[in-house]
This record gives structure tokens, sequence and C-alpha cells, in this order.
């Protein structure tokens, strides 16, 4: 193998990696935001499915690719937005209402999905781009829009006045009270936000970065972000370039089957693939027990009230 | 009074001690609740008649009173059911399928109490299932006798389940590793680990994706291997492993409310705080408990595989999940753990031949939900009342 | 002063909580240029009148006009916006965030990107402008009790707060810094603000005062009257309804051996900085040593290591002959080292449990509560009614959960638990705050008993009258070191004053 073959190998792997890395990266950063405005919503697997079926269902009726990751996002916008009624306004935990928007994102996006499944799929626009030779036109606007999305958030957290109110609510909300802000739309807010863009991450699953539509098609992807975001220590820009790690890993026992690949190819020993599959889960755990070592050191931590229903005169 | 700008507004406020049954129905108004959100949704999804579909997850749960009173008519005369399998097979296929649920509900149960998210009961099921897998057929001999090598299994599933229960507990308490991330991804490797021991691994019997039937002694008498005593038994595949259910919830009742552990986990599930300073332990009890939640869950695979006499790739997934809303419908009770897991048994046996596919998933969507979310309504007294935001009567000024 | 138009008032407010009325048709009105004092007992409903008046509560009757004008606070920006800033007792700041943040957290300007530069130069001139000098880009966390006040007052100012309203500002600061507050509130008025001063404390009241509201139980004992042409006697009396008695009686201490010994202690806080500097100090059996201090220079994390709560970095802790450090088995201990602790509710006890179990806490693991494994049911009733009985705690039952207590049966529950277990060693901390007289009094009696029985009392409090009149002997603490020792009768509060305050102690 030359060493421009090589290099034009590594430059497909990597790419790659960004790609499947991007709908991660949509849920990790969405849901960044949303526990940053002190709501945890453990159930970004179920809003990834019902947005994974909902956009493939609608493209495949009309065959607008937009029009599919739209109404996946809205799916997930949805699904957030009673996540939000449970727990912000019926202060219901926070922990189990997440879980139930899992079990019902999964049943209704099996229910619904049920036609679906095994149809055809989009048919990518494939482009010429050097070193990568041919790539499919909407990965690379994938790619594209991530980083940019990432960014946008990270300038957002960082340096806007509404974000002043953002964090105030998740760390303080006693403070933003008496300044007459009101905590429960904000935090509405930014948990439809969080539930948009975990709705997207899985409609560009199926339609852009692995197209079709199975049942539990996620595969514990909305699951991995949530340890993401822990990981991240809720900077946007650190989750993403954890989901392009975590992009590489999901990706590796498919690309380590390439024969071509010297010395580490897995073509000849299928039996590893089940091994090289468990990468990203305990990846996950491996990178929470390098961050709670950072964690402790640099005693950062998460927002102050993440998790804890608002009720006025019930703080100190 | 009720002047022009008299309004009114809602209050909310905590209410006093809640006697006992208000858990109880507050539990059965969210189920009632539920299934009628699950109707609507049945309908949207293009479900006809979703109040037939629900009787017929009923009958197929529990059957109907005629199948019983045919069935009880044939049990007391000692004769074969008239219906064939239809008097008590419904009842026995939610038995079969109450107990692991049972079991992992009870590991919900005792680390939810805590406040300890074991969401990865799934993951130690499947790993109890591999252990017992591994002591039945290739550890002990065929010949062993059905008790030592149900015993061993047992044994050998409740270790498994106990070390990964600990080790989420052990980076919780040690490292404070959010105990929600580490057993779901441990359940994903578990789910990988069993694939790859019964597909491609050593265990598979090439396309069958199996370890074949395990021996004899290894599986769970059923209730059709006494069919020359009892004829309506004829083809009922219930077995005795509900009782380690209900045995494991009146060891946990135990537990919770008459044994010092219990206290320190009462103590400290309702204010780790107030644990510390009264000098409790809390991570010991951390691990403790997560390890004896997991053990629980790997008891449920224990009992699985000797139910279903082999261990495939089909082994099923999500019943630790099930566990989870078990347990919350339970109020985390372990007594009312038991009911809850009969009457979830029912919607999975109900939901099994019932097209589209995913309904039970999404009913215990719906369920955890509705019963979350009425939470609040059980909890505190929503009073409209009439605020006057008028000046106070001439009358009401010189009162004072 | 002459007479001048009113800022904002009151009528007739009424305003009521499950259980209680809070404010029964109170009229209450501040001038332009006046410091007016709200005073009253804790529950007298002071704060709640302001927190209706900040727009955070909505008064079931009652109206309040501003200038003349009548007007409906809807929310705290309606009250902001009619120039009525609240400074609430526990500072209402983000902790992570900076000084310039947090004065225009909750601002509808600048409309969506923010030039923290700008802000900062707004707020570094407006604090130089009012003599409330603070750096604008340091977190709040970094800073002081004092300086986070001062945030909350530039933060009221910068909206244009022309009314102040200020609970319990003088709580958390010393002598020496109410001194400082008290120049700086006269000067605002010149300026023409106004300010509500709340309070309980008499001294403070007549000295920054131009006139005096007494609340009590709800209701008006005294409108408006000239902080001049009244006594201390008069106001308490007013306050209180009976006459105060600000002695508590006590016989004289007789100390015995040396019950705990501390050397050298050091410790970290929350966020890894030292909160203990090589802290040494004795006490003996039948003594009540007092620790005073403004909130935050170490007590909470002093109590926390004798206790078990939280570990040392270096030095020594000799209990009884015993040292007490990590491998100590603090369940085994806890009987003979009582903690009375600051937060009643969220660390003294289980809300969710019992009264029978909140009162076997720390005696649930020996006989006769605990029979091997399991807990003798019967024992642990007969344990709480016991109790109940003896140490007065009114409750329903003994079944009721103790969340459903009030604050002082609530402290007596933890009382009863921490002294019936006969300790040698009992640190108390803050064991009155928040109680009524009458609660007041009983737990300073009962703490007083337990010093004549033997008892080794370690009483850590920021009330220094309290303080000074149940120890018999104090230190003082600045920055988690021991600035100062002297014998409690006839100490010179002035002294303590400024030993709080960091001065070093010349003797």
């Amino acid at each position: 193998m030359t060493n421009s073959a090589l290099i034009a190998l590594a430059a497909t792997i990597l790419f790659d990696a960004f790609v499947s890395g991007t709908p991660l990266l949509l849920a990790t950063v969405g849901e960044i935001v949303s526990e940053r405005a002190g709501v945890m919503n453990l159930g970004i697997e179920g809003m990834m499915l019902v947005g994974a079926m909902g956009g493939f269902a609608v493209w495949f009726h009309t065959g607008n690719l937009f029009f599919g990751l739209l109404i996946g996002m809205i799916f997930g916008g949805l699904l957030a937005l009673l996540h939000g009624c449970i727990t912000i306004a019926l202060r219901a935990d926070q922990v189990v209402s997440g879980l139930a928007v899992t079990f019902l994102g999964t049943g209704l996006s099996s229910i619904l999905g049920a036609p679906y499944v095994g149809k055809r799929v989009p048919v990518p626009l494939n482009i010429t781009v050097p070193l990568l030779k041919h790539v499919e036109l909407q990965q690379v606007l994938l790619v594209i829009f991530g980083l940019v999305f990432a960014l946008l958030v990270w300038y957002y957290v960082n340096r806007t006045r509404p974000v002043l109110n953002l964090r105030s609510v998740g760390e303080y909300p006693s403070a933003a009270d008496s300044l007459g802000l009101n905590i429960q739309r904000i935090r509405f807010t930014y948990v439809v936000f969080g539930g948009l863009m975990s709705g997207l991450g899985g409609a560009v699953m199926s339609l852009i970065t692995d197209p079709g539509w199975v049942d539990g098609k996620t595969s514990g992807l909305g699951w991995i972000a949530i340890g993401l975001v822990i990981f991240a220590n809720w900077d946007p820009v650190r989750g993403m370039v954890v989901s392009y790690f975590f992009g590489l890993l999901r990706r590796l026992p498919l690309d380590l089957q390439n024969p071509a690949l010297p010395l580490i190819s897995t073509a000849n020993n299928p039996s590893v693939g089940r091994f090289m599959d468990m990468l990203p889960y305990l990846a996950t755990i491996f990178v929470l027990i390098l961050g709670s070592r950072e964690a402790l050191r640099k005693r950062l931590g998460a927002p102050a009230a993440l998790g804890v229903p608002y009720v006025r005169g019930e703080h100190s | 009074m009720n002047l022009p700008g008299t309004h009114y507004r809602l209050r909310i406020e905590s209410r006093s001690n809640l006697p006992a049954w208000v858990g109880a129905v507050s539990a059965i108004i969210g189920v009632f609740l539920a299934l009628v959100v699950g109707g609507f949704m049945l309908r949207a999804a293009g479900a006809t008649d979703p109040i037939g579909t629900y009787i017929e997850i009923f009958k197929e749960g529990f059957g109907t009173p005629a199948d019983w009173a045919a069935g009880l008519h044939a049990l007391f005369t000692g004769t074969d059911c008239p219906k064939g399998m239809q008097c008590f097979g419904p009842f026995s296929d939610t038995l079969v399928k109450a107990s692991p649920i049972m079991l992992t509900g009870l590991a919900c149960v005792i680390a939810f109490r805590m406040k300890l998210w074991n969401i990865g009961a799934d993951g130690q099921m499947f790993l109890g299932a591999w252990a017992a897998t591994a002591v039945a057929v290739f550890l002990l001999p065929k010949t062993t006798p059905r008790p030592v090598m149900l015993a061993a299994m047992a044994v050998a599933g409740i270790l498994a389940g106990m070390a990964y229960g600990v080790i989420p507990g052990f980076l919780k308490a040690r490292l404070n590793i959010n105990e929600i991330v580490t057993t779901l991804m441990l359940n994903y490797v578990a789910y990988l680990w069993v694939e790859y021991f019964v597909v491609v691994g050593p265990w598979s019997l090439g396309d069958f994706e199996s370890t074949g039937r395990f021996p004899t002694s290894a599986t769970w008498p059923r209730l059709t291997d006494y069919v020359k005593q009892i004829p309506v038994a004829a083809g009922l595949t219930a077995h005795p492993g509900i009782f380690l259910g209900i045995a494991a919830a009146l060891l946990l009742t135990w537990i919770l409310y008459r044994s010092r552990w219990g206290y320190e986990i009462r103590v400290i599930g309702n204010n780790p705080k107030a644990a510390r300073y009264a000098g409790i332990d809390v991570a010991r009890n951390i691990i403790l408990v997560m390890g004896l939640s997991g053990a629980l869950a790997g008891l449920a695979g224990m009992n699985e595989v000797a139910a279903q006499r082999e261990l495939n790739g089909r082994f099923q997934q999500g019943l630790g999940f099930t566990g989870v809303i078990v347990a919350w419908l339970a109020r985390l009770n372990p007594i009312a753990a038991i009911f809850v897991a009969i009457l979830f048994g029912a919607l999975l046996v109900g939901t099994q031949l019932i097209q589209p596919q995913g309904i039970s998933s999404m009913l215990q969507g719906v369920i955890l939900f509705v019963v979350v979310g009425t939470e609040l309504l059980f909890h505190y007294q929503i009073k409209l009342e009439k605020a006057e935001s008028t000046a106070p009567s001439a009358a009401e000024a010189s009162h004072d | 002063m002459a007479e001048s138009a009113d800022a904002f008032e009151m009528r007739g407010i009424v305003q009521r909580f499950p259980g209680v009325l809070a404010n029964d048709h109170v009229d209450f009105a501040g001038r332009v240029g006046e410091v007016h004092a709200l005073l009253g007992e804790n529950g007298a409903g002071k704060s709640t009148l302001m927190n209706v008046l900040a727009g955070l509560y909505h008064p079931e009757a009652g109206e309040i006009l501003i200038h003349g004008q009548h007007v409906v606070l809807r929310s705290p920006q309606d009250a902001i916006a009619n120039g009525i800033g609240m400074i609430h007792q526990h500072f209402m700041l983000v902790p992570n965030q900076t000084v310039a943040e947090n004065t225009v957290l909750g601002l509808n300007r600048p409309r969506f990107f923010l030039n923290l530069r700008k802000i900062e130069e707004q707020v570094q001139a407006l604090g130089e402008q009012y003599g409330l000098s603070v750096n604008p880009r340091a977190k709040i966390w970094e800073l002081s009790v004092g300086e986070q006040q001062r945030v909350e007052v530039l933060k009221m100012l910068f909206r244009g707060a022309k009314v102040l309203i200020m609970d319990e500002p003088t709580a958390v600061l010393t002598p020496q810094e109410v001194e400082g507050l008290f120049v700086t509130l006269r000067d605002m008025t010149k300026r023409g603000h106004t300010i509500v001063f709340i309070s309980h404390k008499l001294d403070e009241v007549v000295a920054i005062a131009d006139r005096v509201t007494v609340l009590r139980r709800g209701k008006v004992t005294a409108a408006s009257v000239s902080a001049r042409g009244v006594t201390k006697a008069q106001l308490a009396n007013l306050m209180v309804g009976r006459e105060v008695i600000f002695k508590v009686d006590k016989k004289k201490a007789k100390p015995g051996d040396v019950v705990l010994e501390v050397n050298r202690l050091c410790c970290d806080n929350d966020r890894g900085l030292p909160a203990l500097r090589e802290v040494s100090f004795q006490v003996q059996a039948g003594e009540i040593l007092g620790l005073a201090g403004v909130a935050g220079n170490g007590q909470r994390e002093l109590a926390e290591v004798l206790t078990g709560l939280r570990c040392t970095t270096s030095g020594t802790m000799n209990f009884n002959g015993t040292l007490l450090n990590r491998h100590t088995h603090w369940l085994e201990l806890g009987q003979q080292l009582a903690h009375v602790p600051e937060d009643r509710a969220a660390v003294g006890s289980v809300q969710a449990l019992s009264v029978a179990e909140n009162l076997i806490l720390k005696r649930f693991n020996r006989p006769p509560i605990s029979k091997g494994w399991s807990i003798n049911s019967i024992a642990v009733k007969q344990n709480a009614v016991k109790l109940v009985k003896e140490y007065n705690i009114a409750t329903p039952t003994v079944e009721t959960h103790v969340g459903m207590l009030s604050g002082g049966n609530l402290q007596k529950v933890i009382l009863a638990r921490e002294i019936s277990g006969h300790p040698k060693l009992m640190v108390a901390v803050h064991p009155t705050r928040g109680l009524d007289v009458g609660a007041t009094e009983a737990v300073h009696k009962l703490l007083v008993e337990q010093r004549d029985s033997g008892t080794a009392l370690l009483l850590i409090s920021e009330d220094l009258d309290e303080l000074m009149s149940l120890s018999d002997r104090l230190v003082v603490i600045y920055e988690g070191r021991i600035v100062g020792e002297m014998p409690a009768e006839g100490a010179d509060i002035r002294r303590i004053g400024l030993m709080m305050a960091g001065t070093k102690a010349e003797s």
C-alpha cells in the first residue's frame, strides 16, 4: 500500500468519524444547554428515536430531505416539551420523567415506524473533494453545520446577555426570581431547544449518516450523549470534540474490517467485532472516570440547581 | 364580595401526612389515565379499536372469567381443560413473564430507595443469565441433582449480577461518577458480551445462535410436568420462579422496615447529609445496595434462563427497564411490587401478539409519565382561591 | 429633617400562608430621604410585608401607592420599574458569575450581545459615586459577605431604585462593617433615597432609623413613631409584648477536666481553600466555650471537623483521651459527642421520617433499640414517648413526620436526641437561629442545664448577645484563626468586634 493511499484512507476514516459524530454532537450540545438551565433530560435516546423515525417517514413520503430533518427535529422538541410540562410545571422527578421520555419515544418510534423498516433510503449526492475522493455532499454540509452549530452555541453561552438568564436559572434560581425573570419560561425554552437538537440528531442519522430506519436505530447513542455532557463539563466546544472522538469509536469496527488496512484489519476475525462494538460504551465509562479525577481536582461541577424544581419560598 | 377586580388564582400547598391508601389510589388512577392516553395514541397510530385492543390485551394476559370457571371445575373434578390450554394458559404465561420483572423491579426498589438510579438491571440480568448458563452447561455435569444444579445456578447468577452492580456502585461511591450513565453503558456491554458467546463465540451452535437445550436438571420444573397428577395443568409453563420474587419481596420488606441496615438505607435515601451527620457510612452503603440490587437482577437472569431452558440470541432486552416502572408504580414498596409485576407480566403477554409492536413500550412510557406527573396532585393541594385586589371596604377598615 | 413626601405607601396589606396570617391589615409608608426601620421578632411578618412591596408576593387585600399613585406590583420587575429594590437576607447573587454580570442580570439591555467591558466600567463608576467600591470582574464567590452586600446595593442602584429595602443587613457584618454600612445609608438618604431597614436589633434601629414601625404577629403595634422619641425598652415591649429578659439565669461554672483539646487544626472548605489555619483551643467539662466570629470565617468547618463531617488536613483533635481522625468510628462515638447542627432541617433531621425514627438517629445501632440485625420497634416507640414528654415536644403523635413540626419543636427533637445520650461534649451551632423568644429561652435553659451536669459545650453563634450571656469563656475566630480569648464575664463588646474584623488583640 502506498503512502498516498494510506493518507487517503486515514482521511476517509477521519471524515467518517466527523460524520458519525455529528448526531451525537447535536444531542450532546442540546443537552448541555438544557442542563445549564437546570433541567436534566435523560430522554435523549427517545427523542433521537422519534426524530429519526419521523424524519425518515416524512422524507419517504415527500422525498424532501430538508422537510424530513425539520419534522424529525420537531418530533424531538415535542417530547422535550412533554418532559418540561412534567418536570417544570408539575415538578416531577427529572430522572423518572426522562426515563419515561425514552420509553415513550422507543415505543412510539417502533409503532409508527413499523411500515418503514428496511425501505429504500435517500440517494446521496456524490461530489469529489481532494484527498477524500468521492464523498456525499449531504455529509460534507452536515459536518460543516455541526461545527458551526457547536461554535455558535459556545459563543452564545459565553458572550451574550440572554445567557446570563440561562445560567442564573441553572445555578441560583432564587436570584433570577428576585429580579423578576420567568424561571419556568426560560427552562421550558432551553429544554425544548435540547429536544429539537436531539430530534435533529436522530433525523440526521436516519437520513444522512446511516440512512434507513430500523427499530432502536440509535442503539444507545442518546445515553452516551448524557455521559458526554458530564465529561464535557457542560462546555459546548468540549462536547463537540468528544462527540467526534466517539464518532471515530463508533466507526472503528467498520473501518477496521477494511482488508486494505495493514496489520490491524479485522476482516478475517469477525468475532472481534462484538468487542469492538463495546468500545463506545466502555469508553464512556472511561472518560467519566478521567473526568471525575479532573472534577475533583479542579472542583468543577454540574450547574448547582440541576435536577431541582424551583418553588418560590422553599429555598433559603 | 365579588367586585370587579376580584380575580382568582391557584395556590399550591404541601399536604400534611398522606394516608397510605393515597399511593395505591394514585397508582391505579395513573394506570387508568395512561390507558386512556395510550388509547388515543393507538388511535392516532392507526389502531381502529383501542378499547377492543385493551380487552384483547387483558384476555391474553389474564384469561376470561368463563375460562377460569371452566378451569376451576376441571381442577376439582380432575379432568382436562375443555378449552385446551385456554383455561389457565394466559395467567400461567403472565406468571412466567412476571417473575423476572418482579425481581428486576425489586432490584430497582432497593436502589431507588437510596436515590441510586440503577438503570442497569437489564445488563445485570444478562450477566446473571450468562453466569447461570456457564454453570449449568459448561461447569457442572448433566447428572447433578436438580436442586443442587438450580441452587448453583442461582448463586452464580446472584454473584455475577452483584459484581456487575458493584462496579457502578464503586464508581459512584469513590469517584462520584453518575450511576445512571455507567449502569446504562454496562447494559450495552452485557448485551454484546452475551451476544458474543451465543452468536459467534464459543457457546454458539453455529446458525442456531443458542447454547442449545439445557440438561433437565438445570431447568425449572413446569406445571405441565405434573399433567398426570393434575390433568388441567397440560401445557402450562408456570414454574416456581415466581416464588423467588415473592420471597425476595418479603426479604426486602424486612430489610427496609425492620433491620438496622434498612434504617440506614432509609436515612441515606431521604437525607444523605443527615446520614453522614449520624455517622453512617454512605459510601459503603452505596456499594452494598448496588450489590444487592445487581444480585436481584442477576437472579432474574438465572430465573429466566432456567425457564427458557436455553440462552439464545433472542434473550429479551428491556425487562430491567420494565423493572424501573414496576418499582415506581409500586411507590418503592416491595410488596406492592409483587402485584405491579404481575400486572406488567400480563401487559407484556397481552401485547406480544398484537400489532403494531412497541405498544407495550409506549404504554409503559405513558404510564410512567402519568404516574410521575400526577404525583404533584397527590402531594400538594391545589386550591383555587379568591384574591382581592381592591382596597378593604370601609366596614372592614373600621373593624381594625 | 423636614417633613417630606411619601415615596411609597402600603395600606391594609393582608397576606396569608398555610396556617398563618403573616400580615393582618398592615399600613406602612416611607418618606423620601428617610431611613424607616421595620422592627419585629422572627416571624412577625416583616420580610413578608417587604416581599409584597418587592413584588414577590401578591397580597390578598390592600393597596400600594408609589408617590401617591396606585400601582399593582405583579412581579419584582414591576417593583423595580417603580423604583423599589429589595436586598434579601440571603443574597440573590449567582455565585459563579461576576459582579458585572450579576448587576445586569434580568435587564432587557443590552439587547443581545454582551459588552462586559462597558458594563464593568459603568459598575465601577457607580460604585465610586456611592462609595461602594468592589471589583466588577470578581466572581461573587470570591467576595466577602460585606462585599457581596455592596454588590446587591449596586445592583439595585444600577436599576435606578429609589426605595431600598434591606432585610436584616447587619446580621452578617462585624460591628465595624455595620458602621460603614450606616455611613453609606445616610449618604444615600441625602441623595433622596428611601431606606427600609428590617431588623430585630434595637440598638441598630435606634442608631440609624428616622422613624420606626413595629410589627408583632402580623399586626402593627407602633406605626411610624420617631426614633428619637422612644426608648429601647419601649420598643422591646412593643416588639415582644412583654418585658424581655436580656440575661440568662445561670450559676458560676465549675470547669472540670479537659474534654476536647484541639491542636493546630487545619482543614479546607468546599472549594479546597484553607478554612481553618492552625486552630488550637480546649474545652473543659462543665463550661460553655463560645466561638465568636462573622459568618464564613471557618465556624461551620470547625463544627464539621469536630463531628466527623469533614476531613482535616493537619493538626490533632483529642477527645477525652482518644484522637479523632478519619479512622474514628463516628457512629460509635455519636452518643458521647453531640452535635446540634447549623441546619436543623437539612442536616440534623430526616424530614420524611417520623419523630420516633429521628429520635434514634444516633442510637439505632445499639441496644435496646437494636436487637441483632433488626430494630426493636417497641423500644423505638418507648424511647420516643419518653423523650417527647421529657422535652416537651409538641407533636400530634410520635409517628408524625418531623417535616411537619415547627422550627422550635424540631430543635427540641434534635436537642432531646443529643442530650439524652449523656454526651461528654456538645457542639451547638446557631442553636436558636430563627426561633421565637419562648423557644429560644427553652433552648438556652437546656444548654445551661447541660453545662451544669458536667458536659463540655462549644457554642458557635453569630449572635454576640447570645454568646456573651451563655458562655463562660469566649474565643474569637477570624479567617480560620483564633485571634483572641477572654472570659465572657465583663468582656468588652467593642474589643470583640475589632477582633472579629481581624484586628489583633493587644495583650
